[in-house]
């Protein structure tokens, strides 16, 4: 019982760290989102690499770069937001790109074009976790994250 | 990719070691031996062992078995004491070296051992102060070490 209010109390609070790292007299503009995304990101990467020593507890070594992102996919995911990444896809290449067709940082946010740009802002946190994440497990890494449409 | 290693206990009658090693240097994290004074012969030791570390882990990715273990096992045996290793998702190595007239510890004892290291270097790395790629000074950590020598010498 007690483990369906963590998913809720997690995005107030992530919802409520994004707010923090831009009020107190960030400067406002570029140059003010670019440090808050910085923070966020920056506090997401140590977060990641602390999951990455916890959650994989008694799983099998990863043999490979595939089992690792397979792992972020089902049983990363599966802790932080509670559902599994929708769809993964890669050119076997070095590029994977997950969908989420239901990131739960977003879906309470209005719909249609006017917060578009306001959702990087909650995306940071999620990319540095998965930058931080990948670094603990191996792999250095470069996370983007993009929306096509709100709710997403 | 970032290696690291984390030696840990050489239990011996005559001496302990522990040595976490770290990142692409392989530097150790944490070192801990009964008694102290010997440490220098065991850094050379798990140094060396480091190489059987790394052979086994390359060995796993290209067998075809699914054996893909955290638990490497003995890594090899001298006249004077044994070997044995483990390693981590996140690349980190725990190297024990044993007093080989210590005939009483048994395989699934060094498992349990390995897996309470583990487990408490994972509470180390989650706790927000440590950074990681420091030595170790957690005194949890110290406690959890000093608990499984006493056990054993």
């Amino acid at each position: 019982m007690p483990a369906m209010a963590d998913e809720t109390l997690f995005q107030l609070l992530h919802t409520q760290v994004v707010a923090a790292a831009y009020g107190a007299g960030r400067g406002s503009g570029d140059e003010g989102l670019r440090a808050g995304l910085t923070v966020l990101e920056g506090m997401g990467f140590r977060v990641g690499q602390g999951l990455a020593e916890r959650l994989p507890q008694g799983a099998l070594a990863f043999r490979e770069e595939l089992d690792t992102i397979k792992f972020l996919c089902r049983d990363l995911w599966g802790a932080v937001f509670g559902k599994q990444t929708d769809n993964l896809r890669t050119n076997h290449q070095g590029t994977y790109i997950l969908q989420d067709n239901n990131f739960p940082f977003l879906t309470q946010m209005a719909w249609g074009q006017q917060y578009l740009e306001e959702a990087p802002k909650f995306l940071a946190f999620t990319c540095g976790l998965l930058r931080g994440t990948l670094s603990s497990l191996g792999i250095e890494s470069s996370v983007t994250a993009s929306v096509t449409s709100l709710p997403a | 990719m970032r290696k690291k290693n984390k030696n840990k206990n050489n239990k011996n009658l005559n001496a302990s070691w522990l040595k976490p090693y770290s990142l692409l240097q392989n530097y150790p994290l944490y070192i801990r031996s009964i008694p102290a004074e010997q440490e220098l012969k065991f850094h050379y030791t798990v140094h060396t062992s480091l190489d059987v570390v790394d052979e086994k882990v390359s060995a796993m990715g290209k067998a075809l078995v699914d054996q893909r273990e955290l638990y490497l096992g003995l890594l090899y045996p001298t006249e004077d004491y044994k070997v044995y290793g483990y390693v981590t998702n996140s690349k980190v190595k725990f190297v024990m070296v044993v007093d080989s007239s210590n005939t009483a510890l048994r395989d699934n004892e060094i498992r349990s051992m390995f897996r309470k290291l583990h487990n408490s270097y994972t509470d180390v790395m989650c706790n927000p102060f440590y950074n990681p790629g420091d030595r170790i000074h957690s005194r949890a950590f110290d406690n959890m070490v000093t608990s499984m020598m006493v056990q054993v010498c």
